[in-house]
Parts: structure tokens; C-alpha cells; sequence
């Protein structure tokens, strides 16, 4: 079932002449774990605020083309209709954060949607214990570290429920044992839970092994789309300056060098130091 | 030189951020401090151009204690680039962004115009002279605030985490800067969670974890130690955790790069086929 889908998707800043993305045909199908990626300012986080309606809700400016999420026109419904489905979270957690404290945070969009006072709770404490600030839930989201707060931005959105969670770079302030931690949540609402993951990042070293499907962006338009392995392992791939993932590299250039590794191309340090022992041992 | 005594500094909440830490950085060096989200990194480096003074010990930047001076005068020899660009960022467009400091630090307007060009020209921002800063992506917005500060030329360059949403070509870009910085004897001193790219540039690592420092040495040595970094929550870059996996095979542990491990690889193997 395809839960994403745009058709030529074109879509223009007020004020600017350019277009930020343009002819966006993708697809999203129901619990895939998708990874966006592509240089800086190549229209990653514009394509993210297309899903949940903030373009062009939020944002006006002149969309062209067609986008449904979860069987709706994003521009005939409105961003809190979408909210119920779609769950965004942001590069910037203090610009998510407003809330006098961190549990109060999390429940804002559960009250918003009239959710009853046991089942909030409920959802609240199952948010906030998975992304691990559960102690602190009493605090001001503004006097927690800057990694603490993108935690209650991913909280907030997972009490949602929502069937698709979109996020871009969400763990840019995080340090990498904190990241690894979200992603690993993440990868399992996506396992457990079927949700639907839309993630955008630069850090394929982090997040190339959770991915079933890649999409690859380059100045507003799409140019690689399909599977992680056989698009990261592609020369062109590098050429337009993705960051493949150190084991995916290094195993290319073994290969250039007539070293014969398996077939299927690592997206992990595992998966390729397995490779290399094999390798080893048949030359033992 | 900068030059950290024993420095231990509370923020007025009573939060104790800093806990005795001494360290020395020397002209030309390239540092990166590394630790976990709270380990007080920021903190220490904003000592280092005075926007914070310690509550106990002393901070010599080029033999002058920071008390003993103003933050714009420190400010002139060491420039300050902010985790989040939004702190940074109030002008209209990206020009008079990196113009202001320019002016205010007195440069004559020829000097002002070849100035900003140069910063714009070097972080590929040329493009959106004209433009808001704040229709930029978050990436953009970074190296806007970067432009701002490497415009007026500042001996010390402080920056904190850089590479947050930036791809990988500008992050090899920033990396040939730094390299550039330092063959002009500038000291540059990063705060950064990115392991990938601190295995790249292999410079000085000083580990934090709760207020004081824990490890301090060479990147590659302290990216390969695996007990010394879980305890501040940095994970080892991906060709050390593929060599850590390959103990067995008695290949060295110390590798982060990837051309080191090419050759690593094709001559052990080589050996085995002997």
C-alpha cells in the first residue's frame, strides 16, 4: 500500500525565483524505512514539509504538481488533520519546544486532539521511556541540553501514534551514542510497530543499515531512487557528494584492488568485517 | 596560546559545568573536543574568547588572563562560530551578515568588499549574496555563520560542532580549510560529536565527561580505544569498529582511514597467500 506518493511535485518560496524542489515523483509505501539524502540545501527539508502540509499551508508560495499522505490531498486538508497521521520532527528542536515542562510538552498535541486524561498519560510515559527522559519530565524543555531536547521532540510526535514519522536530521545535536540510541528506536517503531519512517539525513555512516529504500536528491529534483545497496554502491552516487558509508567504501575499493568479497555490498561496519574474515579464512 | 589553569565555572543556576580543567593549546594546532551532550565542551570553549570567565582558575589567551580584558578585544583574535546559526544570524541579507563585523572592527570598505567575497567564494554561499539568511537551508545557515566570523580573519578559530547538517563535500571543504588555517599557523579548535570526520582529519582529541577532561591525544590513538570513549558516549568510527572485529586476525587496532585500511588489508592478505 502506498502511503506516499508525489507526482511531479514542484514547489517555489515566496519571493524566490527558483524552485526548491521540482518534478518529485516518489513513492512511500506503507512500513518502508526511508532515507533521504543529498547535499546541503538540495531540498531535502522542503520535500519533509511538503508531507505534513506546512507547504503550503505554512509556508504559501506556489506548489505545483500532486502529493497524497495517507490518502490525503496535503493541499485540501489542513496541517492538523495531518498531524493525526503524519508526525514531523525538526533539525532545530527549539523551534518544536514551548511548553512550561517536558511532560507538558509531549502532551500538547494529545490534548490538542482531545485524546482522554488516562490513555494521554498512558502514551506520554511510553513516549517519554523509549526515547529515554522519562526522569526528566518535570524539567523545562529550555534549561535541558540540546540533545535532551531533540529527545522530547521525538517524544512529542511518537505520542501522536502516527502511522507515518518523518524526520530530518534529528539527531544532529546528539552525541553518537545518543544517536545511535534514537535510531535504534526509531528502527524499531519501524520493525515493531510497522510506522512508517522518513528520514532524512547526511550520516549514511549511522543510518544506511536501517534503510529499505534510498532517495537521493541533488539541487531540487530526484536522482537515485531504489535500493540502498545497489545506489551506494554505484560510482555516480559519490560523485554528487554523498558521504557513503566508510564500510561501503572501503569494500569498493578492495574490490578495485581484485580483492573478491561477497556480492551483496555492506552498509555496516558488521556486515563487512564478517565479509573480511571470510575472506581471510579462505586464504588460510 | 591558550593557556587553561585548573579552571572550574558554575552557571548561575548552580549548575557546576567545569570541574578543574587544565589544558594548553598551542599556536597552529588543531584541536577537537569530544564528549557527551552536558560534558561542559561548549562551556570550556566559550572561555576562550571571554564570553565566559572562570568562577575558579585562569584562562590566558596569548599570555592575557580574560579577566584582565574585554570580550571584544578577545574577540578580534579569536573567532567564535555557535553550535545553532539562529544565535548568530539577525541581517537582512547574507552580504550585510558578514559585513557587520567587518565594519565594526573598523576595515575600510575596499577591504570589507574583497572580504566578503572571499568568505562567500569559499563557502560556496556567492549564490545567495542578496538573500535572506534565513530563507537558506540549516546547512546554509551554518556556513553563513561561519562567512561571518572567517571574514575578519581571527588567529583562533573556534567552532562549535561545524559539520551539524553539512554534506560531505562541504564537510571536506571545511576540512581543507582547517588544513589551510593551520599551514597560516592558526590555531582552530572544533567541538564536534562526528566521529566520521574527526577519523578523517585525525587531529588533537581532548575527551570530556562531566566537567573534566579524560583522555587528551592523538585522534587516532583515542578513536581506538574503545573504554576510553564509551564512558563520554562516543562511538568508534566505522573502520575502527570493522579493525576490532578483526583482532583475531592480529591486524593493528589503530585504524581509522580508510586508505590505511586498504593497505593494511591487501598486505596481510598478501602475507597469507606466501
Amino acid at each position: 500500500m502506498v502511503l506516499i506518493e508525489t507526482k511531479n511535485l514542484t514547489y517555489t518560496y515566496p519571493g524566490v525565483s527558483k524552485p526548491s524542489i521540482s518534478d518529485v515523483s516518489i513513492k512511500v509505501e506503507k512500513g518502508e524505512f526511508v532515507l533521504i539524502t543529498g547535499p546541503s540545501g538540495c531540498g531535502k527539508t522542503t520535500l519533509c514539509r511538503c508531507f505534513n502540509g506546512l507547504i503550503p499551508h505554512f509556508y504559501q508560495g506556489e506548489l505545483k504538481g500532486e502529493i497524497t499522505v495517507a490518502d490525503m490531498d496535503t493541499t485540501k486538508h489542513q496541517t492538523h488533520e495531518m498531524a493525526k497521521s503524519v508526525g514531523l520532527v525538526f533539525q532545530n528542536p527549539e523551534n518544536q519546544l514551548f511548553a512550561l515542562s517536558i511532560e507538558k510538552d509531549v502532551a500538547f498535541g494529545l490534548e490538542n486532539l482531545g485524546v482522554p486524561r488516562e490513555e494521554m498519560w498512558e502514551r506520554v510515559e511510553w513516549a517519554l521511556k523509549l526515547t529515554g527522559i522519562y526522569d526528566l519530565r518535570e524539567r523545562s524543555p529550555h534549561e535541558v541540553s540540546g540533545g535532551q531536547q531533540q529527545r522530547v521532540a521525538i517524544a512529542a510526535v511518537l505520542a501522536m501514534r502516527p502511522e507515518i514519522i518523518v524526520l530530518d536530521e534529528p539527531t544532529s545535536f546528539l552525541d553518537p551514542l545518543s544517536a545511535e540510541k534514537i535510531f535504534e528506536v526509531i528502527h524499531e517503531l519501524n520493525k515493531k510497530l510497522g510506522i512508517t519512517v522518513v528520514l532524512v539525513e547526511h550520516r549514511l555512516d549511522l543510518t544506511a543499515k536501517y534503510a529499505d529504500h534510498i532517495i537521493i536528491m541533488d539541487e531540487g529534483k530526484v536522482c537515485f531512487d531504489g535500493d540502498p545497496r545497489e545506489i551506494l554502491s554505484a560510482e555516480e552516487t559519490r560523485l554528487i557528494g554523498v558521504g557513503i558509508p566508510k564500510a561501503t567504501l572501503l569494500y569498493q575499493i578492495l574490490k578495485k584492488e581484485g580483492i573478491n568479497l561477497n556480492n551483496l555490498t555492506p552498509l555496516s561496519s558488521e556486515e563487512l568485517a564478517k565479509m573480511l574474515l571470510e575472506a581471510f579464512e579462505t586464504h588460510d | 596560546m591558550i593557556e587553561v589553569e585548573n579552571v572550574h565555572f558554575s552557571y548561575p543556576n548552580g549548575v557546576e559545568a567545569l570541574k578543574g580543567v587544565s589544558l594548553t593549546i598551542r599556536n597552529g594546532e588543531f584541536v577537537a573536543i569530544m564528549g557527551q551532550n552536558g560534558a561542559g565542551k561548549t562551556t570550556l570553549v566559550k572561555h576562550f574568547n571571554g564570553l565566559l570567565k572562570p568562577s575558579e582558575g585562569k584562562v590566558r589567551v596569548d599570555g592575557v588572563e580574560t579577566t584582565k580584558t574585554s570580550v571584544a578585544a578577545l574577540a578580534r583574535n579569536a573567532g567564535f562560530v555557535f553550535q545553532n546559526p539562529d544565535h548568530q544570524l539577525f541581517s537582512e541579507t547574507v552580504e550585510d551578515e558578514v559585513a557587520f563585523a567587518l565594519k565594526n572592527f573598523g576595515f575600510e570598505a575596499e577591504v570589507i568588499e574583497q572580504r566578503i567575497t572571499w568568505a562567500l567564494n569559499l563557502l560556496s554561499l556567492t549564490q545567495y549574496r542578496k538573500t535572506s539568511p534565513f530563507l537558506l537551508s540549516g546547512g546554509e545557515r551554518k556556513r553563513v555563520a561561519l562567512a561571518s566570523v572567517l571574514a575578519w580573519n581571527p588567529n583562533t578559530l573556534i567552532l562549535d560542532e561545524p559539520t551539524i547538517g553539512q554534506d560531505y563535500q562541504q564537510k571536506e571543504k571545511l576540512r581543507q580549510f582547517v588544513v589551510q588555517m593551520q599551514t597560516q599557523g592558526k590555531t582552530v579548535v572544533i567541538v564536534t560529536h562526528d566521529v566520521e570526520f574527526v577519523a578523517e582529519s585525525n587531529p588533537r582529541v581532548v575527551l570530556m565527561k562531566e566537567g573534566t577532561i579524560v583522555a587528551d591525544g592523538e585522534g587516532r590513538e583515542i578513536l581506538t580505544t574503545p573504554e576510553v570513549l564509551a564512558q563520554s558516549s562516543i562511538v568508534l568510527p566505522q573502520i575502527a569498529q570493522i579493525f576490532m572485529k578483526l583482532a583475531p586476525l592480529g591486524l593493528p587496532k589503530n585504524v581509522i582511514d580508510v586508505y590505511d585500511a586498504k593497505e593494511i588489508i591487501l598486505k596481510a592478505l598478501e602475507e597469507r597467500r606466501k
